[in-house]
This record gives C-alpha cells, sequence and structure tokens, in this order.
C-alpha cells in the first residue's frame, strides 16, 4: 500500500458507533442482565490465607441447607490452564494450595445468590497455613519457600543490543536513577459475570464478560474435557475491561461446571471486592535505569534492570518481563541497550495486562530519566526528543520494524498547543510544563499459541434487501470493535453505514478473533474487512458493469449509490446487489488477517513485534501546593499518531480514556496489600479512581503519519496515548517545584517530603532552576 | 433465605407496579430482577459508582442503597424512562452525537444524574456539571466527552464545541495549530461546520484530520 491519504467517502468521519443508541436507552444487554429459567446463582469461597496447603473441604453443613443445589471444588476440575502455553500454572479452584488471599477454593450453586452465600459461610476449610512471600525481595531471598514448584523466578529476560558498557563509558552524562511503578487494577465499572447452560443435547453455552472468547472457548474445552465443537462462547455486550476480563477466571469454569453438575442454567457474578482479587493488573516494577548521552543530548546506551511483582500465577507474565524492555527501543534511536528483567512470583492477587501492557512502567522511567539529562546538559525537554528520534521506515536495535512514525509532528503538535515555548521557562513558581513521548504495538504479529491460522477474519452476507451483514468475533469492549466494519463495509461496498448490520463475538456464528488485547483490533480486524468488502465490490462491479456494458473500472459507488464515470447513468446499492445476486448467486464472502513474519532472529526477539507502531507526546501542566503538597494537573495535550483516525471521534475517546487512566495512576491509584496479603481497600471508595472533579481537562490532538499497511493507513489508539501522561506529570511537578519524583503514585505525603529534603539541601531555592 | 415479603406498590416510569419484596431488597433488586429493568447497573452494591442512579421523585438516589420498601407510592424514573416513546431524551441524543459512550455501562446512571441537573439547572456551568457528574465514575472516556455531552444538551454548544465553555482554563493561552488555525477551527473537518446532530453515521468522510497533519478536538 501506498502512503498517500485515501480519498474515502465514510472512513476519518465522525460517526456515531452502531450499538451507542442501545447503550443510551439502556436496552443493551451485559451479562448480568441475562436471566433463563431454572436459574441457579452461584458463589466461590475464597481463601483468607496467603499461602497455604488445603488440608480438606467439608461441605456437609453447606449440601444440608434448604436451596443449596450443588457444590464443587478444585480437585473435580483440576485441568491446568494459562493464558500463555508455556506458562500454565492456573486451575479453577485451588488444588492442594492457596497462593493469594482471595483465590477461589470451592463453589456453591443454589437457588438464590444470598444462599449461596449464606452456603460460603457454613463450608469448612482445613488449612495448614505456609509461609508468605509478598515482595520480589523476599521471593529471592527465600528460595526454599517456593510458590511453585519449579521455584519464585516467573521469568528472566536478560538481552542486549549492542556495546552497552562501551556507550555508557562514551558518554558525556549518564543518569543513573532507580525508580518504583507501584501496581493499580483496571477498576472496569462492570464486575466479571458469567452465565453458563447446558441444553438437552448436551451443547454447553457460556455468556461470559470476556474480551477473549476464543481463548475462553479454549481453555473451557480443555478444563471440562468436553470437544470445543460442544461449546458455544458468547460474549454479551461488556462493561469495560482494559485488559482485567484477558484472562479465564474461575467463574466461568465454575458456572460451566457447576451447570454440567446440575443441569440447570447457572450465573456467577463477582462482587466488587472479587474483581480486585481477580486483578491481573499493573505489574509494580522496581527499576534503575543507566541513560548515556553525547554533549548534544543524543543517547549513547541505555542498560535497564527491572525487577517485576508479578503476583501468584502466570498470567500474562512471561509477555510482560519481555515487554518491559522489548518496547522502549522507540520513537528513540538506542546505539546500545540492554535490559534484565525477572518477574517474580509473590503471593498476592497475579498481575498482567493492564492498559499499555509491561511497557507504561518503563517508559515512565525513560522518560523522566531522559529529562534529567536534558536539565543536566542544558538542553529543552522537548529539544532532546527531537534530536533522538529514530525516523521512519527503520528497524530498531532490537529488530522490531517501524514503519510509519509521526513522533515528530506529535512533538511539535504539544509544543504548539501547549505555548511551550513562551510558557516553559517563564511560568512562576508552582506551576510547570512537562514533555514526556512514548510508542506502543498495533497488535503482537504473532498469536499467543502458535498456529498458522488467521488472527481475526469476517464474513460479510449480502441479500437482495440491500442489507449488508457482517460476521465478526472480535470484541467490543467499548472501544467500537462492533462499529469498525461498518464504516470499513460501507467505504468498500459503496452503501451507507447504517445499512450494515455486525453479529458479533459468538463462538457458532462468528469466525475465530483472538481478543481485544494488545491493540489488535482495529488494524486487523480492519484489513479482513477491506479484503472481504473488495472481494464482494467485484461481484457488484461485475453486475453493474455487464448491465450497462461498461467495464468495471468505469464505475464508482459511495453512500448508496453507484455512478457510471464517464455518464449519467446510477443505481442504487440495493438495485447493484439485486443484479450481483441475480448473476452470482447467493453474495458472501470472508476476509481474514494472516500472522506476518517479523521481529528479531533471537529468541525473544518476536515478542513486541508489531506490524506497525503508534507513536505519542504528552505535555502536562501542573500545579503544585507547597504547604501540602497536593498536585494540581490542569491540563494534558495529547498528541498521537494513530496512522489514520478511521473515526476520530472514537480516536479521541481512545486519547482521552488513556490519558485519563495514566493521569489515575500517576496520582491516586495502588494496588496495595498489607502484611498478611490483604488488599488494603478492595472497593471503588478506597481505590480511588478519578471522577468528573479530579480529572484535567484532556485535549486531544490527532495525528497521521498514514501507515503503508494498515487499513487506510490506521494503527492503535486504545493503549499508546496512556504512556506518555505519566512521566509528562512527573516532569512536570520537577519544572513546578524542583522534586523529582521517581515513585508513584505522586501523593502529596511524597511530594512533602521530596521537598523537605530539597530544602534541606538547598534552603535558598524556591523553584526549579 | 426468602424471608417474608411484603408488596410495595410504586410508579416507575410512569407505569403502577407493586413487586413483592423482601426487607432487604434494594431498589436495585427490585428493579432488576423482580421488574426487569435492567437498563440501572450494578457496578459495587455499595454506593461507590453511581452506575445504579435513578431519580426518586426527581431526585438522584443510588438504588443499590435504597431499599425498596422505601420507594412506596413513590415516583421511581430509570434510564429506560428517559426517552419519550421512540424520541430520546436530549441526553441520549447528544451522549450519542458526542461519542461519549465507550462500554456504556455506567452511562445510564450518568445520563439520569445529568437528567436531574438540567431538570433543576438547565445551562448549568461546566463546574456545576462536572460537580453534578462527581459520584459517577466513568473508566473509559475521561469525562470529556460526557462533560460536553451534558453541554450539548442543554443548547450551549454543538458536538465538537465543548472546550470552548470550559470556563475552568487558569493562565493557559488558547492552543493554536498551524494546520487548524486554533481552537475555533479545526481546518476540513470541523466538526461544528456540521449540522447540530448529524444523521447517525452518515458519511461525511474526510472528516477531522489530514495526511501528515494535525486536527486537533479540544473539550
Amino acid at each position: 500500500m501506498s502512503r498517500e491519504r485515501a480519498k474515502t467517502a465514510v472512513i476519518g468521519g465522525r460517526h456515531r458507533k452502531a450499538d451507542s443508541v442501545l447503550k443510551a436507552t439502556g436496552q443493551a444487554l451485559y451479562t448480568d442482565d441475562l436471566k433463563l429459567p431454572r436459574m441457579l446463582h452461584a458463589k466461590l469461597l475464597r481463601s483468607p490465607h496467603a499461602h497455604a496447603r488445603i488440608l480438606g473441604i467439608d461441605f456437609s453443613a453447606a449440601r444440608a441447607m434448604p436451596g443449596v443445589v450443588a457444590t464443587l471444588e478444585g480437585r473435580e476440575i483440576p485441568g491446568r490452564y494459562g493464558i500463555i502455553p508455556w506458562t500454565e500454572d492456573e486451575t479453577a479452584l485451588a488444588v492442594e494450595k492457596v497462593r493469594h488471599v482471595g483465590e477461589a477454593v470451592a463453589a456453591i450453586a443454589a437457588r438464590d445468590e444470598l444462599t449461596a452465600d449464606e452456603a460460603l459461610a457454613a463450608v469448612r476449610v482445613d488449612y495448614e497455613p505456609l509461609p508468605v512471600l509478598l515482595s520480589p525481595e523476599e521471593a529471592a531471598a527465600h528460595s526454599e519457600i517456593r510458590i511453585h514448584e519449579r521455584g519464585n523466578v516467573s521469568k528472566r529476560v536478560d538481552l542486549a543490543f549492542g556495546e552497552v558498557e562501551d556507550g555508557l563509558s562514551r558518554a558525556e552524562n549518564v543518569v543513573d536513577e532507580s525508580f518504583f511503578y507501584a501496581g493499580s487494577t483496571h477498576a472496569p465499572i462492570e464486575p466479571h459475570c458469567a452465565l453458563a447452560r447446558v441444553d438437552g443435547a448436551g451443547q454447553l453455552t457460556v455468556w461470559s464478560a470476556t474480551q477473549i472468547p476464543h481463548y475462553l472457548h479454549r481453555f473451557l474445552a480443555r478444563v471440562l474435557g468436553l470437544p470445543e465443537k460442544k461449546i458455544r462462547v458468547i460474549q454479551p455486550f461488556l462493561g469495560g475491561a482494559f485488559g482485567g476480563k484477558s484472562d479465564p477466571f474461575a467463574l466461568e469454569f465454575c458456572a460451566a461446571a457447576l451447570a454440567l453438575k446440575t443441569g440447570r442454567p447457572v450465573k456467577l457474578l463477582y462482587t466488587r471486592e472479587e474483581v480486585f482479587y481477580a486483578h491481573r493488573g499493573r505489574h509494580p516494577m522496581k527499576m534503575r535505569y543507566r541513560l548515556g548521552t553525547d554533549r548534544e543530548g543524543r543517547i549513547t546506551a541505555v542498560d535497564a534492570k527491572i525487577d517485576i511483582d508479578g503476583g501468584a500465577y502466570s498470567s500474562y507474565g512471561l509477555v510482560t518481563a519481555y515487554y518491559s524492555g522489548q518496547l522502549l527501543t522507540g520513537p528513540y534511536r538506542f546505539p546500545a541497550y540492554r535490559f534484565d528483567a525477572t518477574r517474580w512470583f509473590t503471593n498476592k492477587p497475579p498481575c498482567g495486562p493492564k492498559r499499555g501492557h509491561g511497557s507504561v512502567q518503563p517508559r515512565f522511567a525513560f522518560e523522566v530519566a531522559l529529562d534529567m539529562a536534558a536539565e543536566k546538559l542544558g538542553i529543552d525537554p522537548i529539544e532532546i526528543r527531537r534530536r533522538n528520534f529514530i525516523g521512519e521506515e527503520v528497524t530498531t536495535i532490537n529488530g522490531q520494524k517501524i514503519t510509519s512514525n509521526g513522533f515528530l509532528a506529535c512533538l511539535e503538535a504539544v509544543e504548539r498547543a501547549s505555548g511551550w515555548r513562551e510558557r516553559y521557562a517563564s511560568l512562576p513558581p508552582g506551576r510547570g510544563l512537562g514533555v514526556a513521548g512514548g510508542m506502543y504495538i498495533s497488535g503482537t504479529a504473532y498469536p499467543i499459541y502458535p498456529n498458522e491460522m488467521p488472527q481475526t477474519g469476517v464474513q460479510v452476507k449480502l441479500d437482495r434487501s440491500g442489507k449488508v451483514t457482517v460476521f465478526s468475533g472480535a470484541s467490543d469492549i467499548g472501544q467500537g470493535a462492533s462499529s469498525v466494519p461498518a464504516l470499513i463495509l460501507a467505504e468498500e461496498l459503496g452503501c451507507a453505514p447504517e445499512d450494515v448490520t455486525a453479529v458479533v463475538s459468538d463462538t457458532d456464528l462468528t469466525p475465530v478473533d483472538l481478543g481485544a488485547y494488545s491493540s489488535r483490533v482495529t488494524y486487523m480486524l480492519g484489513l479482513a474487512c477491506i479484503e472481504a468488502g473488495r472481494r464482494l465490490r467485484a461481484r457488484l462491479d461485475d453486475a453493474v458493469a455487464a448491465k450497462w456494458g461498461i467495464e468495471p473500472s468505469g464505475i464508482r459507488a459511495a453512500l448508496g449509490t453507484y455512478h457510471e464515470l464517464d455518464g449519467d447513468r446510477t443505481l442504487s446499492f440495493t438495485e447493484a446487489v439485486r443484479l450481483a445476486e441475480a448473476k452470482f448467486g447467493t453474495l458472501g464472502a470472508t476476509g481474514s488477517y494472516r500472522t506476518q513474519k517479523l521481529g528479531g532472529d533471537y529468541r525473544g526477539g518476536t515478542i513486541g513485534a508489531s506490524p506497525a507502531y503508534s507513536f505519542g507526546a504528552h505535555v502536562a501542566e501542573v500545579t503544585v501546593d507547597e504547604e501540602t503538597g497536593v498536585i494540581h494537573v490542569e491540563r494534558i495535550w495529547i498528541a498521537h499518531d494513530c496512522g489514520r483516525a478511521l473515526n476520530p471521534c472514537l480516536v479521541e475517546g481512545q486519547m482521552e480514556g488513556s490519558a485519563y487512566m495514566g493521569f489515575g495512576e500517576a496520582l491516586f491509584e495502588e494496588q496495595d496489600y498489607d502484611g498478611r496479603g490483604l488488599h488494603r481497600g478492595p472497593s471503588l471508595l478506597d481505590y480511588r479512581i478519578p471522577t468528573t472533579l479530579d480529572t484535567p481537562r484532556l485535549t486531544s490532538l490527532v495525528v497521521e503519519s498514514i501507515d503503508p499497511n494498515g487499513p487506510y493507513g490506521a494503527k492503535e489508539a486504545g493503549e499508546g496515548p496512556l504512556h506518555p501522561s505519566i512521566p509528562a506529570i512527573s516532569n512536570a511537578v520537577w519544572r513546578a517545584c524542583g522534586v523529582r519524583l521517581t515513585e508513584l503514585p505522586f501523593t502529596p505525603a511524597r511530594v512533602l517530603r521530596l521537598l523537605r529534603e530539597r530544602r534541606a539541601s538547598s534552603p535558598h531555592r524556591t523553584s526549579a532552576s | 433465605m426468602p424471608g417474608p415479603r411484603e408488596v410495595v406498590p410504586f410508579t416507575v416510569n410512569g407505569d403502577a407496579v407493586a413487586p413483592a419484596v423482601s426487607p432487604h431488597t434494594t431498589l436495585l433488586e427490585a428493579l432488576r430482577e423482580d421488574l426487569s429493568l435492567t437498563g440501572s447497573k450494578q457496578g459495587c452494591d455499595k454506593g461507590d459508582c453511581g452506575a445504579c442512579t435513578v431519580l426518586l421523585d426527581g431526585v438522584p438516589v443510588l438504588a443499590c442503597l435504597t431499599l425498596a420498601v422505601e420507594v412506596r407510592g413513590r415516583r421511581v424514573t430509570t434510564i429506560e424512562g428517559l426517552a419519550k416513546g421512540p424520541k430520546l431524551d436530549p441526553i441520549q441524543e447528544a451522549f450519542d452525537a458526542c461519542g461519549a459512550l465507550q462500554c456504556g455501562f455506567c452511562q445510564s446512571g450518568m445520563m439520569v444524574s445529568a437528567r436531574a441537573l438540567l431538570d433543576r439547572n438547565p445551562r448549568p456551568s461546566r463546574r456545576e456539571i462536572e460537580e453534578a457528574l462527581s459520584g459517577n465514575l466513568c473508566r473509559c472516556t475521561g469525562y470529556t466527552k460526557i462533560l460536553e455531552a451534558v453541554q450539548v444538551a442543554s443548547g450551549q454548544c454543538r458536538p465538537g464545541e465543548g472546550a470552548l465553555l470550559t470556563g475552568l482554563d487558569p493562565g493557559a493561552p488558547p492552543p493554536s495549530l498551524a494546520s487548524g488555525g486554533g481552537e475555533g477551527s479545526q481546518g476540513p473537518g470541523d466538526p461544528r461546520e456540521e449540522p447540530l446532530f448529524p444523521a447517525r453515521a452518515g458519511g461525511r468522510g474526510e472528516g477531522g484530520t489530514r495526511a501528515g497533519g494535525v486536527a486537533e478536538s479540544d473539550r
């Protein structure tokens, strides 16, 4: 494909979402809105211990309670699973041992939730407590206490590219700084929920609030011992996910197993507290960066040592360990780079992929270190980023192929919008601007489990009514995956977007899509829709051309009308469909996205390989109250190179949502546990996510680099724009009051402590020099 | 255990109903389970998230913290009651037009809170909107397009214009971009050139942005 910006009739317009009226009117059905005749409710009993052996479970009192229909324990469904095929270390319910507080131990199905809850209290579990390891340091120091049989190291990745020590020794300046990124969690407003039903023919249907129906389908078959073709997974409307619903969870297996056991439909809804313990959120990371730069601020070498607190299970952790290093090698050129990252098992709820998986923490550390280098060398923070720009159509030092790269335009956009040049040096004490950059993948080049089949596909049906129906397995988690096909098929077929209906996320009806993760959906689904659309369009053009006695190339179609280019004949889209159906028979087409061979030629070189990378830059403006230590983030200007905005309204929504989420992590949020592994505040009151009153004014600046391979030039927009938020805020706080925030979250207590330290070391200084 | 039940008559969205509820049944449970009004959502069940917000005699309340027996003889309005027949409430229309609906789960409560605000204050300031919606958590949008949608619904601006009315800008100059000429214009794709409520998914094309360039949408 070319770098020209294709002229389009539909793509690029500010369209409403296909499903938004259903959502606006309360008609959209989410999993917990579903109710079936004879439905039972199930609840899970969870461990009060962070680490303990299970000696026995006694259900007798619970079973005797009226209304209790069935019980379930781990050894009844002991099949192991795990999203990454090399680290399958989870079971639906704990078998023999629990590894974190809140791990599911047993399940009860009863006539209603209250009865199930009361029955849980009657279950007796005999535990033998084991020593508890709550940090990577403890996990490393006590190798004799094994959280898993294979030890306490979940994954170590140690990769070096180029001459790192040489680069550091040649450097004019070396920043050597340690950072801590506190863990945070997704907190989607919809809790996890699953509903399972077995019909008379032995077909199991599971409705689940999941963002990975396909992987769930595979693991249900494995754990329950059923053929995949006997299982149907349906994802209803989903109330937010952000990576928090991209593993299979205890509730899906338990609801299904209890439905199989009882022959009745079973629903299982997590409480908000359970959502906090299901977790899979952002990993806490301790990071040390050595960043060498020459006199002009050009990077000579980067060396990183990272300890990752993984929690009790692997989840996506193998990938997290790689991503903590692999995704840092743009938008700046690294002549030499090493990262040594270790993910540790600890007795806490497992971490996993939260929006910007694995790379948000190192991005924070690196962008603050780069700011420190700029300060030391007397270079403007935007200028130092410009000077290190890696360019377009280049390969990074770790072998990732960058196609389009709009990073310079992003820097320019935030520089102008924030008034940086006039204001950066002249703001009064207590107020500051900070900048940071970032990059992210547009999907992973390789599927999670190795196979040669497409990563996504669509089937498109077209008939004489003039209605287009697209069957898409892609998960809409609020980002608009169900709205993407209508725009693209309307563009390709020459119909109106409202002529297209999408049937989505139902493994019986829709082709396989791997799920809503790694920002893959619009890129891959988009290309699949283009392929299907062009196949069908060729038939329509052929039929219309035959009718008019012209070549198919002499036809243009847009927004419901087929036109003759060299004449004035027109046909409606519906008439064109009828001609084609008469000429070719029943109309339909498929499209798919296949894996491309990408990545570096070394072990792990394919992890982080993406068909396209997005880039971005933020400027944050903050005020700091030196009396209270309170930071107010007044504004964030968000520039993001999404390749091409297929629907700018949705792109902006992703940018604003990302920046908001980064802001929340920066200032408020921490998934924190006490000395027994108990969550310190598993509620939406204690775990403070930003409200309307907290959230800064967010300004989206869409940059389009027109990627050569993406659909109409598009790349991702859902995760990349989170990355720069946190370091931009930290860098702005430095400008405002002269303290470097290297640990999250940026609480008033932390700011006050740093301010005290600053005053102690330089008593006359009143603001950043 | 289902204890003794009591019949509680009240009106919901104009309909007279009389579910038989237990003393501990919440209004949210009665709406969702007994009356099949599932538009009100349960995000926390303890009054933290606001997804279950309904109007009780016109005043926003958290249905998860209200006992069903408390609403005897009173008037409840849920998200299902906002639209008048097939005609959407201006708030629903604006949320759609502005792209304020992402996952949609928090939005039932959000739109009900917004309705209550506009009923008592038809032209709220940006700050008043923020205060009125501060009890409704949204995890998708960063609230940007939600605040704009309420401004649009109250007739204070058109979709895409929310930034002009913030009144929140302490000292920052209006950003200006070479391609767009500042906040008042966004170049070829300026959504403000569009009619107030463009047709659903209407193909306008070539919107918003230019190749290699920058488009601003400042909310």
